[in-house]
Protein backbone atom coordinates (compact mmCIF):
# COMPACT_ATOMS: atom_id res chain seq x y z
CA UNK A 1 0.00 0.00 0.00
CA UNK A 2 1.73 3.77 -0.88
CA UNK A 3 2.82 5.18 2.34
CA UNK A 4 0.34 8.64 2.03
CA UNK A 5 -2.67 6.71 1.67
CA UNK A 6 -1.76 4.37 4.17
CA UNK A 7 -0.72 6.65 6.87
CA UNK A 8 -4.45 8.21 6.24
CA UNK A 9 -6.27 5.07 6.23
CA UNK A 10 -4.53 4.28 9.42
CA UNK A 11 -4.86 7.61 10.96
CA UNK A 12 -8.71 7.39 10.20
CA UNK A 13 -9.40 4.14 11.62
CA UNK A 14 -7.77 5.18 14.71
CA UNK A 15 -9.97 8.16 15.02
CA UNK A 16 -13.51 6.22 14.52
CA UNK A 17 -11.86 3.59 16.90
CA UNK A 18 -11.31 5.92 19.83
CA UNK A 19 -14.65 7.93 19.25
CA UNK A 20 -16.11 4.29 19.28
CA UNK A 21 -14.08 3.75 22.69
CA UNK A 22 -15.74 7.29 24.13
CA UNK A 23 -19.22 6.51 23.53
CA UNK A 24 -18.46 3.37 25.12
CA UNK A 25 -17.12 4.43 27.73
CA UNK A 26 -19.86 7.16 28.45
CA UNK A 27 -22.90 4.95 27.57
CA UNK A 28 -20.91 2.20 30.24
CA UNK A 29 -21.94 -0.49 28.76
CA UNK A 30 -20.62 -3.09 25.69
CA UNK A 31 -22.95 -5.09 23.36
CA UNK A 32 -22.43 -7.43 21.01
CA UNK A 33 -22.51 -5.30 18.46
CA UNK A 34 -19.73 -3.02 20.20
CA UNK A 35 -17.72 -5.71 20.56
CA UNK A 36 -17.90 -6.98 17.09
CA UNK A 37 -17.06 -3.06 15.80
CA UNK A 38 -14.19 -3.55 18.05
CA UNK A 39 -12.52 -6.44 17.88
CA UNK A 40 -12.75 -5.50 13.97
CA UNK A 41 -11.12 -2.21 13.74
CA UNK A 42 -8.81 -3.87 16.31
CA UNK A 43 -7.73 -6.32 14.00
CA UNK A 44 -8.11 -3.53 10.70
CA UNK A 45 -5.74 -1.46 12.15
CA UNK A 46 -3.42 -4.70 12.71
CA UNK A 47 -3.27 -5.30 9.48
CA UNK A 48 -2.76 -2.26 8.28
CA UNK A 49 -0.04 -1.28 10.92
CA UNK A 50 1.65 -4.57 9.24
CA UNK A 51 1.49 -3.46 5.43
CA UNK A 52 4.52 -1.08 6.04
CA UNK A 53 7.67 -1.89 5.85
CA UNK A 54 8.48 -1.92 9.44
CA UNK A 55 5.03 -2.44 10.89
CA UNK A 56 4.06 -1.36 14.00
CA UNK A 57 6.55 -2.69 17.12
CA UNK A 58 4.19 -4.80 18.68
CA UNK A 59 3.20 -6.57 15.75
CA UNK A 60 7.37 -6.85 14.56
CA UNK A 61 8.02 -8.42 17.98
CA UNK A 62 5.25 -10.87 17.98
CA UNK A 63 6.43 -11.97 14.29
CA UNK A 64 9.78 -12.12 15.92
CA UNK A 65 8.45 -14.38 18.95
CA UNK A 66 6.47 -16.90 16.62
CA UNK A 67 10.17 -16.93 14.15
CA UNK A 68 11.48 -18.29 17.18
CA UNK A 69 8.96 -21.23 17.43
CA UNK A 70 9.41 -21.64 14.32
CA UNK A 71 12.77 -22.19 14.91
CA UNK A 72 12.67 -24.49 17.11
CA UNK A 73 9.66 -26.68 15.38
CA UNK A 74 12.10 -26.51 12.31
CA UNK A 75 15.37 -27.95 14.28
CA UNK A 76 12.97 -30.70 15.42
CA UNK A 77 12.14 -32.00 12.47
CA UNK A 78 15.62 -31.61 11.11
CA UNK A 79 16.65 -34.34 13.72
CA UNK A 80 13.48 -36.25 13.24
CA UNK A 81 13.11 -36.56 10.01
CA UNK A 82 16.88 -36.26 8.75
CA UNK A 83 16.76 -36.68 5.09
CA UNK A 84 18.97 -36.05 1.52
CA UNK A 85 18.46 -34.44 -0.93
CA UNK A 86 18.88 -35.37 -4.52
CA UNK A 87 18.23 -33.89 -7.50
CA UNK A 88 15.76 -35.37 -9.57
CA UNK A 89 16.70 -36.69 -12.46
CA UNK A 90 14.37 -35.16 -15.02
CA UNK A 91 15.78 -31.92 -13.78
CA UNK A 92 18.78 -30.29 -15.98
CA UNK A 93 22.10 -29.41 -13.99
CA UNK A 94 21.71 -25.56 -14.28
CA UNK A 95 25.65 -25.03 -15.00
CA UNK A 96 26.16 -21.40 -15.75
CA UNK A 97 22.56 -20.75 -15.48
CA UNK A 98 22.71 -20.88 -11.38
CA UNK A 99 22.76 -17.00 -10.37
CA UNK A 100 25.38 -15.98 -8.45
CA UNK A 101 26.49 -12.86 -6.54
CA UNK A 102 28.58 -10.93 -4.34
CA UNK A 103 28.29 -8.32 -2.43
CA UNK A 104 31.93 -6.50 -2.70
CA UNK A 105 31.98 -4.65 -5.47
CA UNK A 106 33.41 -6.81 -7.82
CA UNK A 107 33.92 -10.28 -7.92
CA UNK A 108 36.38 -11.41 -5.07
CA UNK A 109 39.52 -13.17 -5.80
CA UNK A 110 42.02 -13.70 -3.27
CA UNK A 111 45.24 -12.01 -4.29
CA UNK A 112 48.50 -14.28 -3.33
CA UNK A 113 50.69 -11.63 -4.25
CA UNK A 114 49.00 -9.50 -1.59
CA UNK A 115 47.74 -11.86 0.94
CA UNK A 116 50.17 -14.92 -0.03
CA UNK A 117 48.57 -18.52 -0.27
CA UNK A 118 44.58 -18.74 0.95
CA UNK A 119 44.13 -21.58 3.49
CA UNK A 120 41.71 -22.46 5.31
CA UNK A 121 41.06 -21.90 9.18
CA UNK A 122 39.41 -23.87 11.68
CA UNK A 123 39.12 -22.44 15.28
CA UNK A 124 37.23 -21.46 18.44
CA UNK A 125 35.78 -24.20 20.24
CA UNK A 126 37.38 -26.99 18.88
CA UNK A 127 40.78 -28.69 20.73
CA UNK A 128 42.57 -28.78 17.38
CA UNK A 129 42.04 -25.44 15.57
CA UNK A 130 43.67 -25.88 12.18
CA UNK A 131 44.53 -23.93 9.19
CA UNK A 132 44.50 -25.89 5.97
CA UNK A 133 45.59 -24.98 2.47
CA UNK A 134 43.70 -25.98 -1.15
CA UNK A 135 45.97 -28.90 -1.03
CA UNK A 136 45.50 -30.59 1.80
CA UNK A 137 41.47 -29.78 1.30
CA UNK A 138 41.57 -31.41 -2.04
CA UNK A 139 42.97 -34.54 -0.94
CA UNK A 140 40.13 -34.30 1.93
CA UNK A 141 37.56 -34.07 -0.33
CA UNK A 142 35.95 -37.23 -0.87
CA UNK A 143 32.08 -36.43 -1.48
CA UNK A 144 30.23 -35.80 -5.10
CA UNK A 145 26.75 -34.81 -4.52
CA UNK A 146 24.05 -33.45 -7.48
CA UNK A 147 21.52 -31.70 -5.39
CA UNK A 148 19.23 -28.68 -5.16
CA UNK A 149 19.99 -25.59 -4.56
CA UNK A 150 16.64 -23.64 -2.98
CA UNK A 151 16.72 -19.75 -2.89
CA UNK A 152 15.30 -17.40 -0.61
CA UNK A 153 13.34 -16.35 -3.38
CA UNK A 154 11.92 -19.99 -4.47
CA UNK A 155 13.88 -20.44 -7.00
CA UNK A 156 15.99 -23.98 -7.58
CA UNK A 157 18.38 -25.78 -9.47
CA UNK A 158 20.54 -28.72 -10.09
CA UNK A 159 24.09 -28.50 -8.97
CA UNK A 160 26.66 -31.15 -9.03
CA UNK A 161 28.82 -30.11 -5.70
CA UNK A 162 32.28 -31.93 -5.28
CA UNK A 163 33.90 -31.21 -1.81
CA UNK A 164 34.97 -31.69 1.87
CA UNK A 165 32.04 -33.26 3.86
CA UNK A 166 31.75 -30.61 6.83
CA UNK A 167 31.37 -33.13 9.32
CA UNK A 168 34.81 -34.93 8.29
CA UNK A 169 36.49 -31.91 9.00
CA UNK A 170 35.05 -31.66 12.11
CA UNK A 171 35.84 -34.96 13.12
CA UNK A 172 39.54 -33.52 12.58
CA UNK A 173 39.03 -30.81 14.68
CA UNK A 174 37.35 -31.97 17.55
CA UNK A 175 34.01 -29.19 18.57
CA UNK A 176 34.54 -28.54 22.51
CA UNK A 177 31.46 -30.09 24.30
CA UNK A 178 29.96 -26.15 24.23
CA UNK A 179 30.13 -26.10 20.49
CA UNK A 180 27.01 -25.85 19.38
CA UNK A 181 27.39 -23.42 16.52
CA UNK A 182 29.70 -22.80 13.38
CA UNK A 183 30.26 -19.11 11.78
CA UNK A 184 31.22 -18.91 8.44
CA UNK A 185 33.54 -15.97 7.01
CA UNK A 186 34.43 -15.14 3.71
CA UNK A 187 36.68 -12.58 1.93
CA UNK A 188 33.92 -11.08 0.65
CA UNK A 189 33.44 -7.77 2.10
CA UNK A 190 32.84 -9.36 5.68
CA UNK A 191 30.21 -11.53 4.68
CA UNK A 192 29.36 -14.68 7.04
CA UNK A 193 26.68 -16.67 7.86
CA UNK A 194 26.32 -19.09 11.27
CA UNK A 195 24.69 -22.52 11.96
CA UNK A 196 23.28 -24.60 13.98
CA UNK A 197 25.34 -27.62 14.39
CA UNK A 198 23.27 -30.37 13.82
CA UNK A 199 22.96 -28.83 10.36
CA UNK A 200 26.89 -28.98 9.85
CA UNK A 201 26.96 -32.24 10.36
CA UNK A 202 24.44 -33.07 7.82
CA UNK A 203 26.57 -35.36 5.47
CA UNK A 204 25.11 -33.46 2.67
CA UNK A 205 26.93 -30.00 4.21
CA UNK A 206 30.35 -29.36 2.07
CA UNK A 207 33.09 -27.42 1.94
CA UNK A 208 32.82 -27.38 -1.88
CA UNK A 209 35.81 -27.02 -4.14
CA UNK A 210 34.09 -28.28 -7.51
CA UNK A 211 31.11 -27.15 -9.31
CA UNK A 212 29.91 -29.36 -12.31
CA UNK A 213 33.52 -31.17 -12.65
CA UNK A 214 35.07 -28.48 -12.94
CA UNK A 215 37.13 -26.48 -10.19
CA UNK A 216 34.92 -23.49 -8.52
CA UNK A 217 34.88 -20.61 -10.48
CA UNK A 218 35.25 -16.80 -8.75
CA UNK A 219 31.61 -15.94 -9.81
CA UNK A 220 30.49 -19.23 -7.58
CA UNK A 221 32.92 -18.24 -4.50
CA UNK A 222 36.54 -20.06 -4.99
CA UNK A 223 38.76 -21.19 -4.17
CA UNK A 224 36.19 -22.75 -1.42
CA UNK A 225 32.78 -22.35 -0.51
CA UNK A 226 29.66 -23.97 2.01
CA UNK A 227 27.38 -26.17 0.21
CA UNK A 228 24.31 -28.08 1.40
CA UNK A 229 21.06 -28.72 0.39
CA UNK A 230 20.02 -28.42 4.14
CA UNK A 231 20.06 -24.72 4.23
CA UNK A 232 18.76 -21.65 1.86
CA UNK A 233 21.36 -20.70 -0.29
CA UNK A 234 22.66 -17.12 1.18
CA UNK A 235 23.24 -19.43 4.43
CA UNK A 236 25.97 -21.29 2.04
CA UNK A 237 28.65 -18.76 2.53
CA UNK A 238 31.23 -18.23 -0.77
CA UNK A 239 34.40 -17.08 -0.65
CA UNK A 240 35.40 -19.15 2.56
CA UNK A 241 38.02 -18.45 4.84
CA UNK A 242 37.46 -19.38 8.63
CA UNK A 243 34.97 -21.85 10.01
CA UNK A 244 34.76 -20.97 13.49
CA UNK A 245 32.87 -23.02 16.05
CA UNK A 246 31.18 -21.12 18.88
CA UNK A 247 28.84 -21.49 21.81
CA UNK A 248 26.26 -19.13 20.76
CA UNK A 249 24.81 -18.24 17.27
CA UNK A 250 26.34 -14.62 15.37
CA UNK A 251 23.76 -14.21 13.30
CA UNK A 252 24.83 -13.61 9.25
CA UNK A 253 25.12 -10.95 6.62
CA UNK A 254 21.34 -11.28 5.85
CA UNK A 255 20.03 -13.30 9.27
CA UNK A 256 21.20 -9.76 9.88
CA UNK A 257 18.80 -7.74 7.77
CA UNK A 258 15.62 -9.31 8.68
CA UNK A 259 15.75 -12.72 6.90
CA UNK A 260 15.20 -16.51 8.86
CA UNK A 261 18.66 -16.95 10.87
CA UNK A 262 17.94 -20.61 10.66
CA UNK A 263 16.82 -20.64 6.72
CA UNK A 264 16.89 -24.39 6.69
CA UNK A 265 15.24 -26.45 3.82
CA UNK B 1 -42.29 -19.02 11.05
CA UNK B 2 -44.12 -17.96 13.86
CA UNK B 3 -42.68 -16.61 17.14
CA UNK B 4 -43.17 -19.31 19.90
CA UNK B 5 -40.65 -21.71 18.11
CA UNK B 6 -37.15 -21.77 19.88
CA UNK B 7 -34.64 -19.36 18.17
CA UNK B 8 -31.53 -21.06 16.42
CA UNK B 9 -28.89 -19.74 15.29
CA UNK B 10 -28.05 -20.63 11.65
CA UNK B 11 -24.81 -21.16 11.97
CA UNK B 12 -23.24 -22.29 14.90
CA UNK B 13 -20.50 -20.00 16.89
CA UNK B 14 -17.72 -22.00 16.37
CA UNK B 15 -18.52 -21.52 12.43
CA UNK B 16 -19.30 -18.16 12.49
CA UNK B 17 -15.97 -17.37 14.54
CA UNK B 18 -13.48 -20.09 12.51
CA UNK B 19 -15.46 -18.26 8.96
CA UNK B 20 -13.99 -14.97 10.06
CA UNK B 21 -10.69 -16.42 11.37
CA UNK B 22 -10.21 -18.18 8.16
CA UNK B 23 -10.75 -14.63 6.25
CA UNK B 24 -8.30 -12.92 8.06
CA UNK B 25 -5.70 -15.46 8.14
CA UNK B 26 -6.14 -16.36 4.07
CA UNK B 27 -6.02 -12.43 3.31
CA UNK B 28 -2.43 -12.02 4.87
CA UNK B 29 -1.36 -15.55 3.71
CA UNK B 30 -2.51 -14.67 -0.05
CA UNK B 31 -0.97 -11.06 0.09
CA UNK B 32 2.28 -12.53 1.66
CA UNK B 33 2.48 -15.58 -0.88
CA UNK B 34 1.85 -13.33 -3.44
CA UNK B 35 4.66 -10.82 -2.19
CA UNK B 36 7.11 -14.52 -1.72
CA UNK B 37 6.09 -14.98 -5.33
CA UNK B 38 7.12 -11.69 -6.27
CA UNK B 39 10.63 -12.67 -5.66
CA UNK B 40 11.22 -14.91 -7.71
CA UNK B 41 7.44 -15.03 -10.18
CA UNK B 42 7.86 -18.00 -12.81
CA UNK B 43 8.21 -21.39 -11.66
CA UNK B 44 10.96 -23.17 -13.89
CA UNK B 45 14.41 -24.24 -12.07
CA UNK B 46 17.06 -22.39 -13.14
CA UNK B 47 18.79 -23.86 -16.34
CA UNK B 48 15.31 -25.49 -17.39
CA UNK B 49 13.08 -24.34 -19.93
CA UNK B 50 10.44 -21.94 -19.29
CA UNK B 51 7.13 -23.70 -17.56
CA UNK B 52 4.91 -23.99 -19.85
CA UNK B 53 1.57 -24.25 -17.40
CA UNK B 54 1.77 -20.22 -16.05
CA UNK B 55 1.31 -17.80 -18.98
CA UNK B 56 2.26 -15.15 -16.62
CA UNK B 57 5.49 -16.89 -16.41
CA UNK B 58 8.00 -13.82 -15.18
CA UNK B 59 5.28 -11.28 -14.65
CA UNK B 60 5.23 -9.89 -10.99
CA UNK B 61 2.19 -9.19 -9.01
CA UNK B 62 0.94 -5.65 -8.43
CA UNK B 63 2.33 -4.89 -5.20
CA UNK B 64 -0.75 -3.30 -4.07
CA UNK B 65 -2.39 -7.05 -4.20
CA UNK B 66 0.99 -8.02 -1.99
CA UNK B 67 1.42 -7.89 1.78
CA UNK B 68 4.35 -7.92 4.06
CA UNK B 69 6.77 -5.38 2.35
CA UNK B 70 9.58 -7.37 1.72
CA UNK B 71 10.62 -10.91 0.70
CA UNK B 72 11.62 -11.41 4.52
CA UNK B 73 8.94 -9.39 6.04
CA UNK B 74 6.38 -11.24 3.76
CA UNK B 75 8.14 -15.04 5.22
CA UNK B 76 7.91 -13.64 8.66
CA UNK B 77 3.70 -13.41 7.99
CA UNK B 78 3.70 -16.22 6.02
CA UNK B 79 4.79 -18.15 9.01
CA UNK B 80 3.16 -16.95 10.88
CA UNK B 81 -0.31 -16.68 10.30
CA UNK B 82 0.56 -20.46 8.65
CA UNK B 83 -0.34 -21.74 12.31
CA UNK B 84 -3.30 -19.80 12.77
CA UNK B 85 -5.01 -21.01 9.94
CA UNK B 86 -3.83 -24.33 10.89
CA UNK B 87 -5.46 -24.38 14.09
CA UNK B 88 -8.48 -22.88 12.80
CA UNK B 89 -9.19 -25.16 10.10
CA UNK B 90 -8.68 -28.17 12.73
CA UNK B 91 -11.06 -26.66 15.33
CA UNK B 92 -14.00 -26.25 12.26
CA UNK B 93 -12.62 -29.74 10.87
CA UNK B 94 -13.31 -31.09 14.15
CA UNK B 95 -16.69 -29.17 14.55
CA UNK B 96 -17.49 -30.62 11.15
CA UNK B 97 -16.76 -33.93 12.28
CA UNK B 98 -18.98 -33.50 15.53
CA UNK B 99 -23.08 -34.88 15.15
CA UNK B 100 -22.33 -35.32 11.10
CA UNK B 101 -22.53 -31.72 10.44
CA UNK B 102 -20.33 -32.68 7.67
CA UNK B 103 -23.55 -33.96 5.54
CA UNK B 104 -24.77 -30.19 5.48
CA UNK B 105 -21.41 -29.44 3.20
CA UNK B 106 -20.02 -32.52 1.50
CA UNK B 107 -22.11 -33.26 -1.65
CA UNK B 108 -24.15 -36.34 -0.95
CA UNK B 109 -25.62 -38.92 -3.82
CA UNK B 110 -28.12 -36.57 -4.97
CA UNK B 111 -25.92 -33.62 -5.75
CA UNK B 112 -24.71 -34.10 -9.25
CA UNK B 113 -28.73 -33.67 -9.89
CA UNK B 114 -29.58 -31.21 -8.20
CA UNK B 115 -26.45 -29.14 -9.22
CA UNK B 116 -27.94 -29.36 -12.73
CA UNK B 117 -31.04 -28.40 -11.63
CA UNK B 118 -29.50 -25.08 -9.52
CA UNK B 119 -27.48 -24.29 -12.67
CA UNK B 120 -30.99 -24.87 -14.87
CA UNK B 121 -32.84 -22.19 -12.01
CA UNK B 122 -29.60 -19.67 -12.82
CA UNK B 123 -30.15 -20.10 -16.45
CA UNK B 124 -33.66 -19.27 -16.07
CA UNK B 125 -34.75 -22.41 -17.48
CA UNK B 126 -36.74 -23.26 -14.47
CA UNK B 127 -38.84 -20.96 -13.12
CA UNK B 128 -38.73 -22.30 -9.18
CA UNK B 129 -35.63 -22.68 -6.84
CA UNK B 130 -35.22 -25.95 -6.14
CA UNK B 131 -35.76 -27.46 -2.99
CA UNK B 132 -32.53 -27.61 -0.53
CA UNK B 133 -31.47 -28.18 2.85
CA UNK B 134 -29.37 -26.00 4.58
CA UNK B 135 -27.27 -25.33 1.38
CA UNK B 136 -28.00 -25.36 -2.35
CA UNK B 137 -25.95 -28.53 -4.50
CA UNK B 138 -23.71 -26.01 -6.21
CA UNK B 139 -22.77 -24.33 -2.43
CA UNK B 140 -21.83 -27.95 -1.37
CA UNK B 141 -19.70 -28.57 -4.22
CA UNK B 142 -17.98 -25.13 -3.79
CA UNK B 143 -17.73 -25.26 0.29
CA UNK B 144 -15.74 -28.71 -0.32
CA UNK B 145 -13.74 -27.75 -3.04
CA UNK B 146 -12.96 -25.01 -0.70
CA UNK B 147 -11.45 -27.56 1.50
CA UNK B 148 -10.11 -29.49 -0.42
CA UNK B 149 -7.99 -26.15 -1.60
CA UNK B 150 -7.46 -25.68 2.22
CA UNK B 151 -5.78 -29.65 2.79
CA UNK B 152 -3.82 -28.89 -0.68
CA UNK B 153 -2.44 -25.43 -0.02
CA UNK B 154 -1.29 -27.21 3.66
CA UNK B 155 0.41 -30.13 1.76
CA UNK B 156 1.72 -28.47 -0.64
CA UNK B 157 3.23 -25.39 1.64
CA UNK B 158 4.46 -28.27 4.08
CA UNK B 159 6.74 -29.55 0.34
CA UNK B 160 8.03 -26.05 -0.24
CA UNK B 161 8.99 -25.07 3.17
CA UNK B 162 10.72 -28.15 3.55
CA UNK B 163 11.37 -29.82 0.28
CA UNK B 164 14.57 -31.59 1.92
CA UNK B 165 13.68 -32.58 5.49
CA UNK B 166 9.96 -33.25 3.95
CA UNK B 167 11.70 -34.85 1.01
CA UNK B 168 9.46 -37.38 -0.12
CA UNK B 169 6.23 -35.14 0.30
CA UNK B 170 8.35 -33.15 -2.57
CA UNK B 171 8.83 -35.61 -4.56
CA UNK B 172 6.12 -37.09 -4.45
CA UNK B 173 4.17 -33.77 -5.39
CA UNK B 174 6.66 -34.08 -8.12
CA UNK B 175 9.86 -31.83 -7.19
CA UNK B 176 10.35 -28.56 -5.53
CA UNK B 177 9.19 -26.43 -8.63
CA UNK B 178 5.98 -28.47 -9.51
CA UNK B 179 4.96 -28.20 -6.03
CA UNK B 180 5.41 -24.77 -6.15
CA UNK B 181 2.85 -24.56 -8.89
CA UNK B 182 0.37 -26.67 -7.35
CA UNK B 183 0.83 -24.64 -3.95
CA UNK B 184 0.18 -21.53 -6.18
CA UNK B 185 -2.68 -23.24 -8.31
CA UNK B 186 -4.56 -24.55 -4.96
CA UNK B 187 -4.33 -20.61 -3.78
CA UNK B 188 -5.93 -19.80 -7.29
CA UNK B 189 -8.35 -21.87 -7.02
CA UNK B 190 -9.16 -21.12 -3.69
CA UNK B 191 -9.33 -17.26 -4.31
CA UNK B 192 -11.97 -17.67 -7.52
CA UNK B 193 -14.04 -20.11 -5.24
CA UNK B 194 -14.08 -17.11 -2.33
CA UNK B 195 -14.64 -14.47 -4.87
CA UNK B 196 -17.54 -16.38 -6.65
CA UNK B 197 -18.55 -17.15 -3.14
CA UNK B 198 -18.36 -13.18 -1.98
CA UNK B 199 -20.40 -12.14 -5.14
CA UNK B 200 -22.90 -14.89 -4.83
CA UNK B 201 -23.70 -13.46 -1.14
CA UNK B 202 -23.82 -10.34 -2.05
CA UNK B 203 -26.31 -10.66 -5.35
CA UNK B 204 -28.19 -13.43 -3.76
CA UNK B 205 -28.39 -14.43 -0.29
CA UNK B 206 -27.14 -10.69 1.39
CA UNK B 207 -28.90 -12.30 4.83
CA UNK B 208 -25.76 -14.32 5.02
CA UNK B 209 -23.89 -12.07 5.89
CA UNK B 210 -25.63 -12.12 9.37
CA UNK B 211 -26.35 -15.20 9.74
CA UNK B 212 -22.38 -15.64 9.36
CA UNK B 213 -22.29 -12.83 11.90
CA UNK B 214 -24.98 -12.75 14.56
CA UNK B 215 -26.19 -16.16 13.43
CA UNK B 216 -30.06 -14.68 13.08
CA UNK B 217 -31.63 -15.74 10.06
CA UNK B 218 -35.24 -15.45 9.02
CA UNK B 219 -35.59 -18.44 7.18
CA UNK B 220 -39.16 -18.07 6.43
CA UNK B 221 -38.59 -14.31 5.00
CA UNK B 222 -35.08 -14.53 3.76
CA UNK B 223 -34.05 -17.91 2.31
CA UNK B 224 -33.07 -17.78 -1.56
CA UNK B 225 -36.00 -21.00 -1.57
CA UNK B 226 -38.72 -18.56 -0.11
CA UNK B 227 -37.85 -15.55 -2.16
CA UNK B 228 -37.11 -17.62 -5.30
CA UNK B 229 -33.81 -15.29 -5.52
CA UNK B 230 -31.36 -15.45 -8.16
CA UNK B 231 -28.66 -13.10 -8.59
CA UNK B 232 -29.85 -9.39 -8.13
CA UNK B 233 -33.00 -10.79 -8.22
CA UNK B 234 -35.84 -10.86 -5.42
CA UNK B 235 -33.35 -9.14 -2.88
CA UNK B 236 -35.90 -7.81 -0.51
CA UNK B 237 -37.16 -10.35 1.82
CA UNK B 238 -40.30 -11.83 1.48
CA UNK B 239 -43.66 -10.68 2.89
CA UNK B 240 -44.88 -12.17 5.72
CA UNK B 241 -48.65 -14.01 4.76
Amino acid sequence: MSGMAHRALRRALGTALEAHAVRLRESGRLDRRDFVRLVGGGAMTAILSGCSAQGSEEMSRLLRAVGRQNERVERWMLRRLRADDRAPRGLPTAGDALPSYHISPEVPTWDTAERGEWSLVVDGAVRTPMRLSLGELRRLATRSQRVEHFCVEGWTAAVEWHGVPMSSLLRIARPLPDAAYVDFNSFDDGYHESWDLESVMHPQTLVALGKDGAPLSAAYGAPARVHSPIKLGYKNTKYLTRITLLAAPNGGYWSDQGYEWFGGT
Amino acid sequence: MSSTVPHQDRHHPVARITHWVSLLALLVMTGSGLRIYNAAPFFAPKGAPPFAWWPLEGRSIPAILTFGGWLGGARHWHFAMMWLLLLNAAIYVAHLMRRGRWRTIVPGGMTGRSAIEMVRYYLYLRPVHPKQGKHNALQRIAYTAMLICGAMLILTGLAIWKPVTLGWLTRLLGGYALARWWHFLAMLVLVLLVAVHVIMVLTVDPYALRAMTTGKYDEARWSPVRRNARPLHNLWPRRIP
